[in-house]
């Protein structure tokens, strides 16, 4: 047996014994996500025990190194692992911005006081954080952001507003993107810095998507501080002073990807109950089998056709990363496609329904729970940078077109 | 298995990319249709293929092959799709090569691989009767006469058939037109009485012909595979087909996109490079992310072939299916990045378009393959 193939046994024996029943229903949707967290208040006895010998495991992270709380494992057993949880239908134990975005950019550009600082409990679902990136002023063009981040000897004393922070409301740490030299070119003054939310001078005021959910926050910095070194050599700022920019963008590629992998959630669909199957029980099959209505029946089918393109797509574009090969902007890519595919999907998904997926209360559709996951999937291609600017770092990046 | 070539696939790519460039580009094409060969490829071109090992590319190594498997075939379909080359690749290579390999007995192996891998023979299969694609609705008749068979019936769009030395036809033994029960495939020689072939020319400068049987005798030895039990040894002839047609689009799409963003950096309108305009940057950007798609399908197509055989129909519709509409994607986007003079004949980008055209026709458009899916997945 190859070495992998030993490691596939052995996950899959720890797996069962240690993955509890509760915990291995796979489809598990958006509301069963543990992220953690000091204000978290586990769903059930299980999901803590599950995050707890994960977590003692180095699994949460399993890529990550052993002495930053992680798993220590080569890419290619990641992959057996997660194949292994899926044979299973294990749930993921935990998810979080750390673990998507700051993590790797703390592995990439921290320093190894910060790694051992930040990272373990990340991996342990201790501490949550929340991104502050966005500003009313800075949106696409976010490297025109304002927030004021000033010197004062032993700290930082930041004054601004960020908006559209994703759980800013329930994260404990924020990482934010502040402007440390007014004076220089936009891209130039920037600095990526780590401030505890627990602070009179941070506060955060919830707003309510067109879901009907509050999941982000405007995040208010009133003389907030950040120590220079959270602990002893532990700067506040992540990378130089001034070169935030490059840590900005690193963890937005990470943020892509993650958000692509999200739309691979038609991976599932491929795999189990398609579109289709879904459709013919809310519309009806004609004799023969074929779906009762010819033309949602072709949209499906095409629809079908890029969603599983594009999990072919996801899975070349990993196996060329392992290979060495492959193009960064390709985040771009997937996090274009990946997104726009999963509106469509619910625009499909929408029409099959019908009159009965547009009731938005009630126990019949779960309180709407289509609608509101149609409605959701729209800001799926503005966040994280919408698509326009995907398709602007495209045409730059990778076509290398003049002037973009 | 992994999603990337293995180095010795990327080799032979690179070989390919390298002869096919200096021995036969676009403007090959254009001197064939230009001359009006009647061939419609160049024989010793064919001859070098097959010094190469490429004619018997599927072909295993105790029959003279070079046994490099159906990515290595892709592999090579891409690189001729780049370069719009002509070549029985498709029809011997491929679709006859994989008849063979995969339905025929030992001695219809032993008497044609050899025959394939060495460039001797050209072959050809014929399968379509109506303007449209289906397998099932053969009707050409396969009367039972004496030992053997009277074959009577018309086939269409068959690639190569002008040129092709032994037809791979597909008829009813049994049943009726729609059913996929009862087809025969049979080995006919393109000299037997009563077969007339005439060329057709097609949009796209390739060869193709109408082939009439008109009571054509067959023997239970040119049987290939069983009686009346065809449907499926066909479909998985089709399926390589439609693979090597996929990869072949995958490459003639990526180079007409190639071209176009060359173009667009080159051109100059209102004082600057028409790339700079947005409008057309996203536009050029979202064409790039479909063939990326592209390839990974018709990479897994291919992979799955060799690993899976009997059970790479659906992923290859799907690859036929991304493959057809996003080359023509390409090609319509390419013609009008280049505004007028993407109109011209003189240019070679209209070559493209009307290649992509023809292929992503060939053995099931994209609503042909879409429509399988469906039915495969059970809607
Ligand atoms: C659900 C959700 C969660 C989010 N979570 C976070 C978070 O946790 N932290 C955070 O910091 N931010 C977050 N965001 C913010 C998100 O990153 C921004 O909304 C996004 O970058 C777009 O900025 P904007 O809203 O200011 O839109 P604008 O930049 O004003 O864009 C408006 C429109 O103009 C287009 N446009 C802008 N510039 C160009 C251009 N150069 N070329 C072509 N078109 C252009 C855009 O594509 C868009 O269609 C979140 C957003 C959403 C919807």
């Amino acid at each position: 047996m190859s070495e992998l193939e030993t490691f596939r046994a052995e996950a899959r024996q720890w797996l069962e014994e240690n993955c509890p029943e509760e915990m291995r229903d796979g489809a598990a949707g958006e509301e069963n996500i543990c992220w953690g967290g000091r204000q978290w208040r586990f769903q059930s006895d299980a999901q803590k025990v599950w995050l707890e010998r994960m977590a003692q495991k180095g699994w949460t992270v399993p890529a990550w190194p052993k002495e930053y709380g992680g798993g220590g494992l080569s890419k290619e057993e990641v992959k057996v692992l997660k194949e292994e949880m899926r044979k299973l239908k294990c749930r993921s134990p935990l998810e979080s911005f750390g673990i998507w975005m700051l993590g790797p950019a703390l592995l990439k550009y921290g320093t190894h006081e910060q790694k051992l600082h930040f990272l373990p409990p990340i991996a342990r679902g201790e501490i949550r954080w929340c991104q502050g990136y966005s500003e009313p002023n800075a949106g696409s063009d976010l490297a025109s952001l304002q927030c004021k981040c000033e010197d004062k000897d032993d700290h930082w004393l930041v004054n601004g507003q960020k908006v559209w922070t994703s759980y800013a409301d329930k994260s404990d740490w924020i990482f934010v993107l502040v402007r440390t030299d007014p004076k220089a070119t936009k891209h130039n003054g920037i600095s990526f810095i780590l401030i505890d939310m627990d602070q009179k001078g941070v506060s955060t005021k919830p707003i309510k998507l067109i879901s009907g959910n509050s999941p982000f926050c405007e995040t208010f910095f009133d003389d907030a501080t950040a120590p220079k070194e959270h602990a002893p050599g532990v700067s506040a700022i992540v990378g130089e002073v001034n070169r935030g920019w490059d840590v900005a963008k690193y963890l937005l590629t990470h943020e892509r990807e993650m958000i692509s992998g999200g739309a691979g959630s038609v991976g599932n669909a491929m795999s189990s109950r398609g579109m289709g199957q879904v459709a013919a029980d809310e519309v009806g099959r004609e004799e023969g089998g074929r779906l009762a209505d010819p033309l949602l029946r072709a949209k499906i089918a095409q629809a079908e056709v890029d969603g599983w393109a594009f999990l072919l797509t996801l899975e070349r574009m990993k196996d060329e990363a392992k290979a060495g090969q492959g193009v960064g902007a390709n985040s771009s890519m997937l996090k274009y496609y990946g997104t726009e595919y999963n509106k469509r999907r619910f625009e499909i998904l929408m029409d099959m329904g019908g009159s009965e997926e547009l009731e938005w209360e009630g126990e019949r559709t779960a309180d709407g729970k289509r609608a509101r996951n149609w409605l959701r999937t729209k800001a799926n291609s503005i966040e994280g940078g919408t698509s326009e600017v995907q398709l602007n770092i495209i045409a730059k990046r990778i076509l290398e077109l003049p002037g973009a | 298995m992994s999603l990337v070539l293995t180095e010795e696939q990327e080799m032979l790519r690179d070989a390919a990319h390298g002869f096919l460039e200096r021995n036969a580009p676009v403007s090959a094409l254009r001197k064939l249709r230009d001359e009006n060969n009647p061939d419609g490829f160049s024989r010793d071109l064919w001859k070098e293929m097959a010094e190469m090992g490429w004619a018997g590319i599927l072909v295993g190594e105790t029959h003279g092959g070079a046994d490099f498997g159906f990515v290595g075939a892709g592999v090579l379909a891409e690189e001729m799709g780049r370069t719009l080359t002509a070549s029985p690749f498709l029809s011997t290579s491929i679709l006859a090569a994989t008849a063979f390999n995969k339905v025929a007995n030992d001695a219809q192996k032993q008497e044609n691989l050899p025959k394939i891998a060495g460039g001797e023979a050209l072959y050809a299969l014929a399968v379509d009767e109506a303007r449209k694609h289906g397998p099932a609705k053969t009707a050409m008749q396969a009367e039972k006469h004496g030992n053997g068979f009277k074959l009577s019936g018309d086939k269409t769009f068959v690639a190569d058939g002008h040129v092709a030395d032994k037809i791979i036809v597909a008829a009813r033994s049994a049943g009726s037109a729609g059913e996929q029960d009862g087809l025969t495939l049979f080995l006919v020689d393109a000299k037997a009485k009563g077969v007339s072939v005439e060329r057709t020319q097609m949009v796209d400068s390739r060869n193709a012909a109408r082939i009439r049987f008109d009571g054509v005798e067959a023997t239970g030895e040119d049987v290939i595979g069983e009686v009346d039990g065809g449907y499926m040894a066909l479909e998985g002839v089709l399926n390589a087909g439609r693979a090597g047609l996929s990869a072949e689009m995958s490459g003639s799409a990526q180079q007409a996109f190639a071209m176009t963003v060359t173009y667009l950096k080159e051109r100059k309108q209102f004082g600057t490079e028409i790339g700079t305009f947005q409008a057309l940057q996203h536009r050029a950007a979202h064409l790039y992310s479909e063939i990326e798609l592209v390839k990974s399908a018709v990479l897994k197509a291919l992979q799955e072939l060799d690993a899976n055989y009997g059970m790479a129909g659906p992923i290859c519709s799907l690859a036929k299916a991304k493959a057809g509409e996003v080359a023509k994607l390409a090609s319509q986007e390419a013609v009008q990045m280049h505004g007028g003079i993407g109109m011209t004949d003189e240019y070679d980008i209209g070559f493209f378009m009307k290649r992509i055209r023809v292929a992503q026709e060939m053995f099931g458009d994209g609503s042909f393959h879409a429509d399988r899916l469906a039915q495969m997945r059970g809607y």
